[in-house]
């Protein structure tokens, strides 16, 4: 059982976790992103392609289901502006056992870096700057690679 | 033969002043890398957001494919830089 939620309003992580508790299976692992107050940043602007980003998310959990067993996978992910402290991202799983828990969050969470279509912009008091993709966050979604 | 819709991301739509465009269709063997190239010569802010394609990354209707890949009969051809999300 899965659901993706790509939203622009924030999320409760504490229900979330409690609805994949309810699948009753034993082990629940999440990942929650939250936006870093680096130097001056003001906000950080999230770009997403509206046609691609449910349908990508979706192949990439489709695919952590085939490497782990699974009871329940919970993806949302933010777009629009964010200021420091708000959530981004949530990546929660839930299974009988604590390493397909486990690991198919990290999974998860290093293929949306790297595979979903998202782009953050930041605002700082004087200038805004596109992020650049970072070759570690490629590497560790290679490291996946079968 | 229908036009090739293209959209563009983040630098890509911002130095191109547009976030979609229709435009009339490559043939179907032309490489998204060498339409590019061709784009680049429509304006300025084409020429600066096509200035190193290796910051480039593409999608086919919806899934990413490397910039090599034909563009055949694709609907929808996506120009963006490398993705920053998670």
């Amino acid at each position: 059982m899965s659901r993706i939620s790509i939203q622009l309003g924030d999320f409760d992580p504490g229900a979330e976790l409690a609805a994949l508790e309810a699948f009753g299976g034993g082990g629940v692992a999440s990942f929650t992103g939250i936006v870093r107050g680096d130097g001056d940043l003001v906000a950080l602007e999230l770009e997403h392609y509206p046609a691609m980003t449910t349908v990508q998310v979706e192949r990439i959990v489709a695919e952590a289901c085939e490497r782990w067993p699974l009871l329940g996978v919970r993806v949302i992910h933010r777009f629009g502006r964010l200021v420091p402290g708000e959530r981004i991202v949530f990546v929660g799983t839930a299974s009988r056992h604590r390493t397909a828990a486990l690991e198919a969050c990290a999974f998860l969470i290093d293929w949306l870096k790297s595979r979903a279509p998202f782009w953050k912009k930041e605002h700082f008091a004087e200038r805004t700057a596109w992020v650049d993709a970072r070759a570690e966050d490629d590497e560790k979604a290679e490291s996946w690679q079968r | 033969m229908s036009d090739l819709t293209l959209v563009y991301f983040a630098w890509v739509r911002e130095a191109i002043g547009r976030d979609e465009e229709q435009v009339e269709r490559p043939a179907a063997d032309v490489t998204i890398g060498a339409f590019i190239a061709t784009l680049a010569t429509r304006g300025a802010g084409y020429a600066e957001a096509f200035a190193r394609p290796e910051k480039l990354r593409a999608a086919l209707d919806q899934h990413f494919v490397p910039l090599d890949s034909v563009i055949g009969d694709a609907k929808e051809l996506a120009i963006f830089p490398p993705v920053t999300g998670g």
